[in-house]
C-alpha cells in the first residue's frame, strides 16, 4: 500500500527527477511529509514565482523538465507568472499544486482557488486529480505532454484527500494513451520538394534560427545546411546560442534591437527559411512591409504557428531535426558570395562605430560591463538575464558560443526572471559558471531568492546593471513620450550591503577600470557575489525598430559617437 | 463568413471549458454551441458556429488540435451537410381565436404544439435557422413569452463518417468515504 503522497515522489523519481523547487503549505503537506523518504533535492524558495522560474531555468539549461511544487490558493496563484513565462517560451515545466479536499472543492474553503481554471490558458495542459489511483498515470502523462512536441508547462493539481488516501495499485509505467494528442506531424513529400526548389533557386536567402533549434537539438544540422549552401543565419533572441556567435555565416540577432545589417538583409532577402521560430512582432516590425521580396519557408513543430503572423509559401510541420535530415540531402551546395558580400557591405563601419570600441571616457556603460564579462568568461558562461535594456545589451555584447548558454524570458518579458532562473540553471549544470545579468528594477522583484542561494549554498555571480531607471521604459519615454519620465526613476538599496545581509558577498563598480578586477574576484570567490555596476543613467539601446515600424526603419545610434555628447555630467 | 465546426472531444470534465476558453483566448465569438454524446462511448461532439474569415477558421482549427482532449476537428462549412436546430417557443394565446391562428401557423411550418395552457401554448420546431427565424417572425405579433434554441447541429451528407477512437475507460477507483475529517480545508 502506498499513499498518494508517496506515489507523487515515486512517480517523479522513476522519471529521473532529482530536484524540485517548492514551498510547503496546508494542502500539499501530506506530499511534503512523504518527501523526506525520497532521494529528491528540494529547494525551498522564497516565493512560488521563484519556484516556477527556477524550474524553467533548470529546464532550459538541462533540456529536461523542471519541477515546481506549491500549495493550494495563494501558493498556486503565485506560480501564474512563471507558468505564463514558460508557456510563451515553450519551456517544459511540471507544476504540482496541492488542492483542498475533493469534498470541499467549490465551497470557497480556506486557501481554495480554481487553479486548473486559472491556469487553463497559460498551460499546455493541466489536470485536477481527486483520486489516489489517478496520481501516477497523471504525473507520467503530464511529464510526457510537457516535454513532447512543442514543450510547455503542465500543471497537476492534487487534492489533499487524494494525497492522503492509499492504494495497492501497482505503479506500472504504461504507455500514455492520448488519442487527441499529436506531438509531431509529418509534412508531405510535395512540400519538401517545394521547399528544396525554393532553397536551391534562392539568390539572397536567410536562415532564421529560433528557439526550436535548441529544443530540437538541431544545432549541427542547421550549421550543415548553412555551410553547404552558404546561407547566412539570423537568430531570434531565444535562438541565440544555437549557432556559435563567431561562426562566419552567423549575422547576429534580428528584430527590434537586432543588428542593423541583419534587419536590412531580411528586408532584401528573396527567401526566408524560418527554423523553429514564430515571427513574433518583436522580430517582424510592420507585417505589411516585412521582407517584401522574400518567399517564406516555415519549419515548426506546432502547425498553429503557420500563417499566424506572416503568410508563408511552404510550411513544413515536424520536429526540426527530422525535417532537416530529410531536407539536407536534397539541398544543393551553393555559392552565394555576392549576397554575402552585400551583407558585409551593409555591415560596413557599423561595428567600428560601436560603443564597445569607444575609448574609456570616464563613464561606465552597460555594454562595457557585459562585453568585459564575455571576454573574461571566454564566452563560456551560462548567462541568465532579466528583462529590459540590459537584456538587449547582453544579447548584443555577450557573444554566445554554446547552445543553452543564454537563458532569458523572451515571449512574456518577465521582469524578476533572472535570479531564480539562474538558481535553476546552476542546479541543472552544477559545473557551469552561471552569471545573472539583471537591471536594478527587475532584480528587486525577486531578490528575496538571495536567501534561497544562501540556504542552498549556491555559487553564481550577479551583475546588476544599475542605471537608476526602469531603463527600457525610460527609453520608450525618451523616444515616444517627450522624455516625460513617469514612474521610471528608481531608488534602490545598496545591493552590495544587501548581499552581505544574506551572507553573500557584495561589490560596487562605477568605473570601467574596476570592471575586470571585480569580475575576476567574483569568479574566484566561493560565495555568490552580487556586483552593483553603477552605469550611465540615460543610456539607450541601439538600434531600435519602433513598435509597428518597418524592420529597416531603425532608430540608429546618432553618429559619430553621440553617447559621449548625451552623457549628462561630461 | 460563418463557419461550422464539428469537434470531437474526449468526454471528460472541463473539456467544454477548454474549448470555449480557446475561442475567447483567440478573440473569436461563439455564435452557437451544441454538445452531446456520439455513437462512440467516451466521445462527445460539439457543433460550434463562429463568425470568421477563412484564415481565422484555419487558425482556430490548428489551435483546437493543440488541445490535448480534442480528437478531431472538422470544418464542415463548405461540405454538403444537413444543419438543424431545435427551438421551443411559448406564445401568448389569450383567446380561442388567437389560439386557432397560432395553430394554423404551426401547421404551415410543420412545427408541433407540445403544451397548451389557458393563456399560452408551447411550440416545438426543428429545422434550419432560417425556418425557425421565419416561424418566429410570424408568431411575434401574438406575443412571444419565452423562447429557447439549441443552436445548430450538423452532419455531412453521404456514407462517410468521421471515425474516432474511443477514449480509455477510467481505471478502478476508491470511493471517498464520508468521514468527518474532510469538513475543513488544510
Amino acid at each position: 500500500m502506498r499513499t498518494g503522497a508517496q506515489i507523487i515522489w515515486e512517480s517523479l523519481v522513476r522519471e529521473g527527477i532529482t530536484t524540485v523547487f517548492g514551498y510547503p503549505g496546508g494542502a500539499i503537506l501530506p506530499a511534503y511529509d512523504a518527501l523526506l523518504d525520497y532521494p529528491i533535492r528540494h529547494v525551498l524558495v522564497r516565493h512560488e514565482q521563484g519556484a516556477t522560474h527556477m524550474a524553467d531555468g533548470y529546464a532550459r539549461a538541462s533540456g529536461g523538465v523542471g519541477v515546481a511544487v506549491a500549495t493550494s490558493g495563494p501558493g498556486a496563484t503565485n506560480m501564474v507568472t512563471g507558468i505564463a513565462t514558460a508557456m510563451l517560451d515553450s519551456s517544459p515545466i511540471l507544476c504540482i499544486t496541492g488542492q483542498v479536499g475533493s469534498k470541499l472543492i467549490g465551497s470557497d474553503a480556506f486557501q481554495e482557488t480554481d487553479v486548473t481554471g486559472v491556469t487553463l490558458p497559460i498551460t499546455k495542459h493541466n489536470y485536477l486529480v481527486t483520486h489516489v489511483e489517478d496520481i501516477a498515470p497523471t504525473i507520467h502523462e503530464a511529464l510526457y505532454v510537457a516535454r513532447s512536441g512543442r514543450p510547455g508547462p503542465v500543471l497537476v493539481d492534487i487534492t489533499k484527500d487524494a494525497q492522503q488516501a492509499s492504494t495497492d495499485l501497482l505503479l506500472e509505467l504504461t504507455d500514455v494513451k492520448l488519442p487527441g494528442y499529436r506531438p509531431e506531424l509529418c509534412a508531405s513529400k510535395a512540400e519538401y520538394e517545394r521547399a528544396v526548389d525554393l532553397i536551391n533557386s534562392a539568390k539572397r536567402p536567410v536562415i532564421f534560427a529560433g528557439h526550436g533549434v535548441l529544443l530540437s537539438g538541431a544545432m549541427g544540422l542547421v550549421r550543415e545546411l548553412a555551410e553547404r549552401s552558404n546561407i547566412p543565419i539570423a537568430m531570434t533572441l531565444l535562438g541565440i546560442g544555437s549557432v556559435p556567435a563567431q561562426h562566419p555565416l552567423n549575422m547576429g540577432m534580428m528584430g527590434m534591437h537586432g543588428e542593423s545589417w541583419v534587419n536590412q538583409a531580411i528586408q532584401e532577402a528573396d527567401l526566408l527559411l524560418a527554423l523553429g521560430m514564430r515571427f513574433d512582432d518583436r522580430v517582424t516590425g510592420n507585417l505589411k512591409t516585412y521582407a517584401p521580396n522574400a518567399r517564406k519557408i516555415h519549419v515548426d513543430i506546432d502547425p498553429a504557428e503557420f500563417n499566424k503572423n506572416v503568410k508563408v509559401d511552404v510550411a513544413l510541420a515536424g520536429d526540426l531535426s527530422v525535417v532537416l535530415e530529410k531536407l539536407l540531402p536534397l539541398v544543393e551546395a551553393g555559392d552565394r558570395s555576392t549576397w554575402l558580400e552585400t551583407i558585409r557591405a551593409m555591415k560596413g563601419g557599423v561595428a567600428v562605430r560601436d560603443i564597445q570600441n569607444l575609448a574609456d571616457n570616464g563613464h561606465l556603460y552597460a555594454a562595457h560591463v557585459i562585453n568585459d564579462i564575455w571576454r573574461i568568461t571566454e564566452g563560456k558562461a551560462i548567462v541568465v538575464t532579466d528583462v529590459g535594456q540590459h537584456q538587449m545589451w547582453e544579447a548584443q555584447y555577450y557573444h554566445h558560443q554554446e547552445p543553452r548558454s543564454l537563458i532569458t524570458s523572451g515571449g512574456l518579458g518577465t521582469m524578476g526572471f533572472a535570479l531564480p532562473a539562474a538558481i535553476g540553471a546552476k542546479l541543472a549544470k552544477p559545473d557551469a559558471e552561471v552569471w545573472v545579468v539583471a537591471g536594478d528594477g527587475g532584480f528587486q522583484m525577486t531578490m528575496a531568492e538571495l536567501a534561497t542561494i544562501a540556504q542552498e549554498q549556491i555559487k553564481i555571480n550577479v551583475a546588476i546593471i544599475n542605471n537608476g531607471y526602469l531603463g527600457m521604459v525610460r527609453q520608450w519615454q525618451e523616444f515616444f513620450y517627450e522624455r516625460r519620465y513617469a514612474a521610471t526613476p528608481l531608488l534602490s538599496p545598496d545591493f552590495a550591503k544587501l548581499a552581505e545581509c544574506f551572507g553573500l558577498k557584495g561589490a560596487h563598480v562605477d568605473t570601467r577600470a574596476d570592471v575586470v578586477p571585480t569580475v575576476e574576484a567574483a569568479r574566484a570567490d566561493e560565495r555568490t557575489v552580487v556586483i552593483d555596476f553603477k552605469v550611465e543613467q540615460e543610456d539607450t539601446v541601439y538600434p531600435m525598430v519602433p513598435a509597428g515600424a518597418n524592420l529597416d526603419e531603425m532608430i540608429r545610434r546618432p553618429s559619430p559617437a553621440p553617447i559621449v555628447e548625451t552623457a549628462r555630467d561630461k | 463568413m460563418r463557419h461550422t465546426f464539428a469537434i470531437y472531444v474526449e468526454d471528460k470534465p472541463g473539456v467544454l471549458n477548454r474549448v470555449a476558453s480557446l475561442f475567447r483566448r483567440r478573440a473569436f465569438n461563439i455564435e452557437s454551441l451544441a454538445v452531446g454524446h456520439t455513437e462512440t462511448p467516451g466521445v462527445s461532439r460539439m457543433t460550434i458556429l463562429v463568425e470568421s474569415d477563412t484564415h481565422g477558421a484555419s487558425r482556430l482549427e490548428a489551435n483546437l488540435y493543440k488541445l490535448v482532449n480534442v480528437l478531431r476537428v472538422h470544418d464542415i462549412t463548405s461540405e454538403s451537410s444537413v444543419f438543424r436546430e431545435l427551438a421551443m417557443v411559448k406564445v401568448s394565446t389569450d383567446t380561442a381565436e388567437i389560439r386557432a391562428h397560432v395553430m394554423q401557423l404551426v401547421d404551415v411550418f410543420r412545427a408541433r404544439v407540445v403544451d397548451v395552457s389557458p393563456d399560452s401554448v408551447i411550440i416545438e420546431t426543428t429545422g434550419t435557422e432560417a425556418k425557425i427565424d421565419g416561424l418566429l417572425t410570424v408568431l411575434k405579433p401574438y406575443g412571444l413569452l419565452e423562447m429557447v434554441r439549441t443552436g445548430r447541429v450538423g452532419m455531412v451528407r453521404g456514407p462517410r463518417s468521421v471515425m474516432v477512437e474511443p477514449s480509455e475507460p477510467r481505471p478502478k477507483r476508491s470511493t471517498p468515504t464520508d468521514d468527518e475529517d474532510v469538513s475543513y480545508s488544510v
